[in-house]
This record gives C-alpha cells, sequence and structure tokens, in this order.
C-alpha cells in the first residue's frame, strides 16, 4: 500500500506495507543505499538514520510509525558535515561499511553536545559495531568535528516534539515488530 | 623435512594455483594462468595492465586487489605514483577485472587477496609499471622538445626542462603511447622517495565511505533484479528432504521458491519479501550425514588427542623434529599446559552476498570478491562454461578478514545456482542475514594444544614437546596440500623458540569434523601466537627471569634479529613504568613477513578485563604507508582483542547457537583500547600488514593477567558471552 514519507527534506510516495521497517523502503524502494543491512535486531547500528534529529535502528522502524516525521539519511548530510570532514581528515574508514551509521549516531550525538566527554561518546557510539576496529579513530573525529568551527551540526528538534515522536515510534515498533522492537533508544542517548 | 615459511609466508602458494584442476580441463602446454584465464577479454592499454592516464590529468592506478578495509588501494596507487612521479592529488584507483594472467598474485598464482600479501607481491610489479610509464613520457618530451631525455624532470605529473619547456602527462599521452614500453625500466633509489613511507599517502576511498556513496554488493540495484534468500540445514551436512512453498508462494512479492545445492532459495521482488518468503518456507531435512556432534564434545575429543588420551589411530604428522623425541617426552620438573580455542565467525559487517547474471554460457559476477579466480572456476564449473566466460565486478567489500576466500566459493556459488535456475539473463542478488552469516558456517576451527617444556640450567627451554589438533583448513581445497597443512601450525613451526631449543617433537593431528571452517586474519597465528607467547611467559616466570629479558636471550640464541628489534622498540616508547592502576603485558610474533610487538596495560573492572594503552611495533620491511599500517594495527588490535574476550561460536547437537549481535558478543567502542604505533625503520621489501597487529594482543592481555593474578589462561575467550 501506498505511504508517504519525508525523507531529507522532500516528501516522497512508497508502496510498502506498515510493518515494513524504514531500512528497506530507504534502500530497496528510494534507492538511499547509503543506510546499511548489518545485523536486522537493532544491535549494530549500520542503519542508523535520524528520526527528527534523533537517531534510531532503521531495520526495526515500521515506516506506519514515520508518518509526518522527518527522516535524515546519510545522504541528507550533504558530504561535507563537520563529522563528514574530519572522518576524511583522520581516514577513519576502514571497509567503510559502518561508517553511515556511525557518522549518524554521531551527528545526533554532537547536535546535542557540542562538547561531548569520552563518556558521551561511549553512550553514543556504543550501539555501532565496526568490525574493522577503526574505534581509535571515529573518537578521535567526533572530537575534531566537535572543536572544528565549520557549519553547524543538523539542529536537533524541540524537545516536546521529539519526545511524542519516540513515544510514537516505540509504539509502531511494539505494534508491528513484535519480538524484534528491541531498537535501544536507551543505547544511543 | 619442513619447507620453512618464506618471508612473505607464501605457503599456500600450492594449493591455490592448484584449483586450477576445478576446470577438469588441465592441458599440455597451456600455463594455470592461461587455463584460469581462458575465454577472458581484457583490453590492455598502452602504458600496461596497471595505469591509465586520463585527458583530464588524473592518472588511474589499477588495483587488482579487492580493497575490504585493510588500505590496499591507497598503498598500491602509491608504489606506481612514486615511480611515476605523478601528482598524488590526481591518482584514482579502479578495481581490476578478473583475469588471473594480468592480475594474478604473484605469490599464489591465482587472482586473490589475501596471505597479507597485496603490497608485497605487488613492490616490483607496480614500481616497473610506473617507472616504465614514466620512461615513456620522458621519452615522448625528449622527442617532442628535441632534448637529451636525461635533462628533462618529472615532479607531481609535469615534465620539464631547463629550457623553460613543460608539459603535464595529459599533454603528452598521445606521443607517449606511441613510444616502446622499456624491457626494464630504472627504479628509484629508495632513498630518493618523496611520496612512499610519508603520510601523504592517504586513502582514496576516504570520502566515498563517509557520505554514503561507495558502493558494496549490498547496494547493487539493477533493472528487473530479483533478491533471494536460501533457507540452509540446521546442521552442516543436512540435506533437503522436502519443502512445502505453499505459504511462501503466498507472500506479496515473492516470484519463485526452488531447491538448490545448499537448500531452498525463495526469490523474490525485494529483499523484505524473500526475507518473509523465507520466514513463511516449511523445509523437512534430512540430517542422516549431518555433523551432531556439539563443540564441547568436539573439543574433548581434541583434548583427549592431543594429551595423549584420544584414539590411538589417529594419524600425527610432525612439524618439528630435533634430537630424541623420547627426551621430549621425559626429564622431570616438566612444565605442561592445554590450551583450548573456540570456533570463530568472522562476522565482517556487511553479511555474504553476490549479484549474478546467468545468460547462457556467460556469467557476470557483481561482488567484493576476494578470490576472483576461485569465484570464475567455480562459477564456470556449476554453468559449464569457460572461466574466462565468467566476468566478476569486484566491489568494496564491507570487511571479510579471510571469509569472502574459500575453496567453493560457496555463497557465489549458492548466487550462481540460483541465476542459472532463474536464467534468461535476469539479474539475481543473493542475501544473507546476520543470521545466516553467523550460522551457514566457515569458522576459524576450534583448536587445542598441549605443550610440554623442560628448562635447562640457565633456566632456557632444553626439550619441547608440542602437541596441536586442528581441523585442516586446507584440506578442502583442490589440490592435496604437499606436507603438513601450516595454515595449523605456522607461527609455532617456525617459532624462534623451538629454534632456540635443542630438542623439539612437534606434531600435529587433523580428526575430521562436519564443521566447516576457514582462514580468520592471521589464521594459525591466531592460536599459535598465543600458545607460544603465554608459554614462554610462564617459562619465564618458572625460570625466575624478567619476561622481556628471557625473549631477549631466546631471540639471541635463535639469531631472531627482527624480533628483537620490534620487542625493543615497543618497550622503549612503552617508557618504563605501566600507568598507575594498569598492568602490562607484552607479547612478539612473525606473520606474514612482519614481527609485531606489542606492550599492553590491561586492568580488571567489575572481575572483566580490560585494555588501555597498547604500545605496538611492526616491522613490516619498507612501509609504505605509515599511517594505514597504524590504522591495521589498531583495527587488528580490536579484531584480536574481540576475539580474545569474547569470541566462540559453540554448537549444541551440530547445530550453532549463536545467531546474531546479541549472542556473538563483538568489541565496541568503549572497551577500544588506544593502540600507538612505531613502525621499525627498515630497507627490506614490504611485507604483511593487514593480519600481522591479529594474533599478538591476546597473549599480552593474558600474560598481564598472568602478572596481575598469577592466574594462566587455558581457554579462550576470557569473558564467556553466552
Amino acid at each position: 500500500m501506498a505511504a508517504s514519507l519525508d525523507v531529507n527534506g522532500k516528501t516522497v510516495s512508497v508502496q510498502a506495507e506498515p510493518d515494513t521497517p524504514l531500512l528497506w523502503v530507504l534502500r530497496d524502494e528510494l534507492g538511499l543505499t547509503g543506510t546499511k543491512f548489518g545485523c536486522g535486531l537493532a544491535q549494530c547500528g549500520a542503519c542508523t538514520v535520524h528520526v527528527n534529529g534523533d537517531p534510531v535502528r532503521s531495520c526495526v522502524t515500521p515506516i506506519a510509525a514515520l508518518s509526518g516525521a522527518k527522516i535524515t539519511t546519510i545522504e541528507g548530510l550533504g558530504g561535507a558535515h563537520p563529522l563528514q570532514q574530519a572522518w576524511v581528515k583522520l581516514d577513519v574508514p576502514q571497509c567503510g561499511y559502518c561508517q553511515s551509521g556511525q557518522i549518524m549516531s554521531a551527528a545526533a550525538l554532537l547536535a546535542a553536545s557540542r562538547t561531548p566527554s569520552d563518556e558521551d561518546i561511549d553512550a553514543a557510539m556504543g550501539g555501532n559495531i565496526c568490525r574493522c576496529g577503526a574505534y581509535q579513530r571515529i573518537r578521535a573525529a567526533i572530537k575534531e568535528a566537535a572543536t572544528s568551527t565549520a557549519a553547524p551540526v543538523v539542529a536537533a528538534p524541540p524537545a516536546a516534539k521529539q519526545a511524542q515522536v519516540e513515544a510514537d515510534v516505540d509504539e509502531a515498533i511494539s505494534a508491528a515488530s513484535g519480538a524484534t522492537s528491541r531498537v535501544q533508544r536507551g543505547e544511543v542517548r | 623435512m619442513n619447507r620453512p615459511l618464506d618471508r612473505n609466508g607464501f605457503s599456500r602458494r600450492e594449493v591455490v594455483v592448484g584449483a586450477v584442476v576445478v576446470g577438469g580441463a588441465l592441458s599440455v602446454g597451456c600455463s594455470p594462468a592461461d587455463l584460469m584465464s581462458a575465454g577472458s577479454k581484457v583490453e590492455v592499454g598502452a602504458f600496461g595492465p596497471f595505469i591509465r592516464f586520463e585527458p583530464d590529468g588524473f592518472v588511474t592506478v589499477i588495483s587488482k586487489h579487492v580493497e575490504f578495509g585493510q588500505g590496499s588501494h591507497a598503498g598500491l596507487a602509491a608504489i606506481v605514483a612514486e615511480e611515476l612521479d605523478a601528482d598524488w592529488t590526481k591518482v584514482r584507483v579502479e578495481q581490476s577485472p578478473a583475469n588471473a594472467k594480468l592480475y594474478g598474485n604473484g605469490a599464489l598464482g591465482a587472482q586473490l587477496t589475501g596471505g597479507s600479501s597485496a603490497i608485497s607481491n605487488s613492490w616490483e610489479q607496480l614500481r616497473k609499471a610506473g617507472a616504465g610509464a614514466r620512461a615513456m613520457f620522458v621519452e615522448a618530451a625528449a622527442n617532442r622538445w628535441n632534448v637529451p631525455a636525461g635533462e628533462i624532470v618529472v615532479r607531481d605529473g609535469v615534465l620539464t626542462h631547463a629550457s623553460g619547456k613543460t608539459a603535464a602527462f595529459a599533454d603528452l599521452m598521445a606521443d607517449a603511447a606511441k613510444v616502446t614500453p622499456p624491457a626494464s625500466p630504472a627504479l628509484k633509489d629508495p632513498k630518493t622517495f618523496t611520496l612512499i613511507g610519508t603520510d601523504r599517502v592517504r586513502r582514496k576511498d576516504a570520502q566515498a565511505k563517509s557520505d554514503g556513496s561507495a558502493r558494496y554488493t549490498q547496494d547493487v540495484h539493477l533493472p528487473d533484479m530479483l533478491t533471494a534468500m536460501v533457507a540452509h540445514a540446521p546442521r552442516f551436512g543436512g540435506k533437503v528432504e522436502g519443502f512445502d512453498a505453499d505459504a511462501a508462494r503466498k507472500v506479496a512479492g515473492v516470484v519463485d521458491v526452488f531447491e538448490i545445492p545448499t537448500g531452498v532459495a525463495v526469490v523474490a521482488r525485494s529483499t523484505w519479501a524473500a526475507r518473509l518468503g523465507r520466514e513463511a518456507l516449511n523445509v523437512r531435512w534430512d540430517e542422516g550425514k549431518a555433523e551432531k556432534r556439539g563443540s564441547a564434545e568436539i573439543a574433548v575429543a581434541f583434548r583427549d588427542l592431543a594429551t595423549g588420551q584420544g584414539a590411538t589411530d589417529q594419524k600425527w604428522e610432525s612439524f618439528g623434529a630435533k634430537g630424541d623425541a623420547a627426551a621430549a617426552a621425559g626429564g622431570s620438573d616438566a612444565f605442561e599446559a592445554v590450551y583450548e580455542f573456540p570456533y570463530l565467525a568472522h562476522a565482517t559487517m556487511e553479511p555474504m552476498n553476490c549479484v549474478a547474471i546467468v545468460d547462457g554460457s556467460h556469467v557476470r559476477l557483481v561482488h567484493g570478491s576476494q578470490g576472483q579466480t576461485l569465484d570464475q572456476l567455480n562459477a564456470a564449473k556449476i554453468v559449464g562454461t569457460l572461466p574466462g566466460s565468467v566476468e566478476v565486478e569486484t566491489l568494496f567489500a564491507g570487511g571479510s578478514f579471510g571469509r569472502r576466500a574459500t575453496f567453493t566459493s560457496d555463497y557465489v556459488a549458492e548466487c550462481v545456482h540460483v541465476a542459472k535456475k532463474v536464467g534468461g539473463g535476469k539479474p539475481v542478488k543473493l542475501v544473507w542475514t546476520r543470521e545466516d552469516d553467523m550460522r551457514a558456517g566457515y569458522y576459524r576451527p576450534l583448536v587445542v594444544h598441549a605443550v610440554r617444556v623442560t628448562l635447562d640450567k640457565d633456566g632456557l627451554p632444553a626439550t619441547w614437546r608440542h602437541r596441536i589438533v586442528s581441523q585442516s583448513i586446507m584440506k578442502d581445497s583442490p589440490m592435496p596440500s604437499k606436507g603438513v597443512d601450516q595454515t595449523a601450525v605456522e607461527g609455532a613451526m617456525d617459532s624462534p623458540y623451538l629454534k632456540a631449543t635443542p630438542v623439539v617433537d612437534a606434531q600435529v593431528a587433523f580428526p575430521e569434523v562436519g564443521v566447516p571452517v576457514l582462514w580468520w586474519r592471521s589464521v594459525g597465528a591466531t592460536h599459535t601466537a598465543f600458545v607460544m607467547e603465554h608459554t614462554i611467559e610462564q617459562l619465564a616466570r618458572k625460570a625466575g627471569k624478567d619476561p622481556v629479558e628471557y625473549r631477549r636471550a631466546l631471540y639471541a640464541k635463535a639469531g631472531a634479529n627482527r624480533h628483537l628489534a620490534a620487542l625493543d622498540l615497543a618497550v622503549e616508547k612503552a617508557g618504563p613504568t605501566a600507568s598507575a592502576g594498569w598492568t602490562r603485558g607484552v607479547a612478539v610474533h612473525e606473520s606474514f613477513g612482519s614481527v609485531v610487538a606489542q606492550v599492553a596495560e590491561v586492568k580488571l573492572v567489575d572481575g572483566a578485563p580490560r585494555v588501555g594503552r597498547v604500545v605496538t611495533a611492526i616491522d613490516c620491511g619498507t612501509a609504505v604507508s605509515p599511517d594505514q599500517i597504524a590504522a591495521q594495527m589498531e583495527g587488528g588490535t580490536c579484531y584480536g582483542l574481540s576475539a580474545t574476550l569474547y569470541g566462540e561460536i559453540t554448537l549444541t547437537e551440530g547445530a550453532v547457537d549463536q545467531s546474531n549481535f546479541d549472542t556473538y558478543r563483538v568489541l565496541r567502542i568503549g572497551e577500544a583500547p588506544a593502540v600507538e604505533t612505531h613502525i621499525v625503520p627498515s630497507a627490506a621489501p614490504p611485507s604483511g600488514v593487514g593480519e600481522p597487529g591479529t594474533p599478538v594482543i591476546g597473549p599480552a592481555v593474558a600474560n598481564a593477567l598472568l602478572a596481575l593474578s598469577g592466574q594462566p589462561t587455558a581457554r579462550l575467550p576470557l569473558v564467556r558471552s553466552v
């Protein structure tokens, strides 16, 4: 069935059942393949996107939860976001497959805190696995971007609106995905 | 009797070259590379198979090796750019097509990226390619300007003459292409290198891998493409007995359901539909010939064999014999230890996948191919065509760590079977879920070592008895390995500690187990480094010696100068004392031609080991890309630490217990150490970098824990996650 989504500032119409995870709609329907499939269980973070500025694991987020929500994918960061510049400057990626998700989690962190501590980074990035083990450079690049005076990071939405979206997403997930509703939102903020 | 590993660790040569017999058409007067490339058409430009000059002023370096994180694309491009005197900012990297004759690995014959050999096997080849093209441009400029070639200077892609004449590569391309390539171009004196060995050598893919545009197999979308998932037997060796596909066929988007040799394939119009279709499938499995033992039973059987209590008809092969073997079993006050290592999954971030198009006798594969020649041979066999009729477009791979190079091309072959059945030139993308990836096989073998050592009056090893029990990785190779399967004993067989011991009796046994096993980043060293380094630490303690001094004495005795230099550098850079509250452990190991020494600082947090600072020294010959070497030491250390702390695949009655990252725990950012990398200066040719950083952290941590608690480690992982 048809659904309407707001992705990277554009309203798009997609043909998918309401319980289809956002990840597969982004990748298979919209061709936004920067968002990766890694585990399908919200365990690895490769599929992280923003929903109203908040990091969400798109592999377990049904599109039913997203009516009216602003979805941002790695393509929506534009390529020259301070984090992306820092990633290139420090040669963070190895195989690179997890890096879209890493950067989206980091972007949400920087939107919330311009000077994250090591503990903040551990908490915000703990849901993103990198099997190449580029963690040391990910940490360094987040700090590099945090201190850069380049363009502002993606703005966080007003707190009340964000809380409402979180509640909506949680409800829709538990309704639609049953046993796999383990999007670890607590872990990423 | 035992063929030693050469400096580049190319012990697997015969095996992969042996893959030619897969095609079943070995003929006289035809080289293996010819045969493996039969039917292939690759156009080679005027500057050879590795370099193309572009009208926009860029130089394209063609990489025969896949890029799966190890940074080879940057290093290979730098070798060419150095000899060519190209402008590094105007160098691109392109992935070569599949052709063993043009793009075979100089160490392995076949086109394959493995054994940490990408840079080392390309070193001379690409230096000559760069220098040859440079000479062609110089001659073209000399002719055009009517000046002696010797007076022309090339720098950053621009040729100049003292008369004021100047031209860029793009300006001279057409003329240079007409010059006869020199047979043996003069190579630079390494002392004059301006790019190699500097931090200017950076990745060429960092932007694409930071903005989502880098293309992986998972991202391939072609017109009319179908997506397939395959239901596999729960136990290795199980076969399809029958299946009911009615419910699966009713899932919207499912196109077809059929049996292939490895299970039942569901073909659909989207990934999600394929997944829902497979969930709706009901398959009955014939597990009559399946492996039904649990990993605990297998481990007990291996321990019994290693300690002399197992089956007496087990065949043993020697990997080291010096002096009187009976003496190695005798003597009093011996040190004895048994070590056990679990099966490990590679768990790459991108689960296994492949795109295949079968159109009559022509096959096109699009995927992150690690062994293009193997994939060609296996696909050709399925379709009944020549290997060269199998085109391979190699993409970035989302990690491999050895997983994407199997003798059977397992998931690639699976995709070809599906695409063949679909037929008509329709693209098929095979997608494995994380659960498929973790459960459908290929693991680092479960391994048991039993060690017995007696010391001489100076406290140094006098006799060394060593038993290893493991499944053989090379058993499944298309050509039987000559001598012992070195992938199980490398790192022990060539250890300086055995070299320094007068009496050695080292043997290995390979019992049959139906669990598929494979190389896993650093292969034999994943366990031999642990056993040798943790044993030597315990021997030092038994002898009342400082562990670092004890190693130095043994290296001196064995003539292991590179080990000594790496150890000295790591110890020096670590400084005299550990950070407050932390305990140090040291380990040193040579693999893939490189020696790595680490000083790791460890403490216990809530009873679990936490690793902080890790000072690393590596001797990898000439350092082509110091920053990428550091990246591999950082990443390799994390990969090894992840396995040391948590890595374990277990089986219950033959079925794998783990399924995803919730049950197969891996290292996360808060647990990652701070790795400092120091490179031992060397003028030797480059040796391996991708793997040697992995096996050292395990014993370094175990040695720190030994210092901390007095307790040795006899089994990995340190933290049981299930």
